[in-house]
């Protein structure tokens, strides 16, 4: 299949889906242990792995003690 | 020099923090606080970080890695005494009143019936605040006596003890809807933003807007004074304005967010924060240590030691 002009931006974006609602997702430029927010469902996720492949987990829940 | 970056989750902040210590050629590990484990007796692995960054997302388990970690000579910023302080309001306000540092008036009491004599006593409007807690978690302005007994009813039934410590604080009203948030790193307040919100809860994680507050040596002096009282090192601190006190510091926060106030500011904070950690570390450089059971100083009695 021939590259488009901006193949090397394609490269960069990762697919997966929302483990929620299993909606596809594509994120740009996470590292693990990000937060992502699906657009489809608005569950908090959080990145658990980016290599070989990103995978996304249920992130979690605020607790009492969590802030600054 | 090794640094080891405490954390739960990779915020906005972390990544900038990384960015700045990638920029500086700074080795570094990520320690995720869920992964964590710590024998009392023996250091190990740790003893490879001559400083630490906490950046938990979770006071608990920041304070309790900072106790271990300090326990071992392996400095951390912010030092655990200082977020033993900064965690709990009523420990801030004792010793920002030990200090002679201004805030607003803080009363205490440890029953709903002595809570609401206090109450009665400050005049309405009142805040009250969980000792334990951030992002504005719980804080509510009582109105009235109605309002009182109901806010305190409702504490009384929360599982966690520490709600049932009641820290009542004078109400200090906002005229221009703001308050101040100022970052002291060390002894130099490197910026500060305004927390501007029609809702009398000003802080950005509950919607309020940053922009630029200029930093007068009167902010600055009050800064350092109540950075100073608390043990020093990374902070930010909440400090109200007021026309007959002047500034008033309200809450001083030892693992702070800054997403919103480095476009506000323009000020490379997560670049000042590794400079300080950087310097920390080799200011408070170790020798090399012993393991823990070679660095017990206690004898038994009987052991004809």
């Amino acid at each position: 299949m021939p590259r488009g002009p901006f193949y090397f931006l394609e490269e960069e974006l990762m697919s997966t889906l929302c483990p929620e609602c299993e909606a596809a997702l594509t994120l740009n430029d996470v590292v693990q242990g990000e937060i992502v927010v699906c657009p489809d469902c608005g569950v908090d996720l959080e990145v658990t792995a980016v290599a070989p492949a990103v995978t996304l987990a249920l992130a979690p829940q605020e607790a009492e003690d969590w802030g600054e | 020099m090794k640094i080891g970056i405490l954390l739960s989750r990779v915020r906005v902040e972390e990544k900038w923090l990384f960015e700045a210590l990638e920029k500086r050629g700074m080795e570094y590990d990520r320690l995720d606080d869920r992964e964590v484990k710590f024998d009392l007796a023996h250091p190990g692995p740790w003893l490879q970080y001559d400083v630490i960054l906490e950046r938990s997302i979770s006071y608990g388990r920041g304070l309790y890695a900072c106790q271990v970690l300090n326990s071992w000579g392996i400095p951390t910023v912010n030092r655990a005494q200082v977020a033993a302080t900064c965690g709990d309001k009523l420990a801030t306000s004792a010793v920002l009143q030990a200090a002679g540092v201004p805030q607003p008036a803080v009363r205490v009491a440890f029953t709903p019936e002595s809570a609401l004599e206090i109450i009665e006593e400050m005049g309405y409007p009142v805040v009250l605040k969980p000792v334990v807690g951030s992002w504005g978690r719980l804080v509510s302005k009582v109105n009235d006596r109605d309002a009182a007994e109901a806010l305190l009813e409702h504490r009384e039934v929360l599982g966690n003890y520490q709600q049932q410590i009641y820290y009542v604080q004078e109400y200090i009203h906002k005229p221009n809807g703001r308050d101040i948030r100022a970052f002291v790193v060390g002894d130099e307040t490197i910026a500060a933003i305004y927390r501007t919100s029609p809702h009398w809860i000003t802080n950005t994680a509950r919607g309020g807007k940053a922009s630029n507050c200029p930093v007068t040596p009167e902010l600055n002096a009050v800064c350092l004074a109540a950075a100073k009282a608390v043990g020093g090192g990374v902070l930010a601190i909440d400090v109200l304005e007021t026309a007959d006190q002047g500034f008033l510091i309200n809450e001083i926060n030892h693992t702070m967010e800054f997403h919103s106030s480095v476009p506000a500011t323009g000020v490379d904070i997560p670049g000042k924060v590794i400079d300080y950690l950087v310097l920390v570390g080799k200011s408070e450089a170790r020798s090399p240590k012993p393991d823990g059971a070679r660095n017990r100083q206690y004898a038994p009695m009987g052991a004809g030691v």
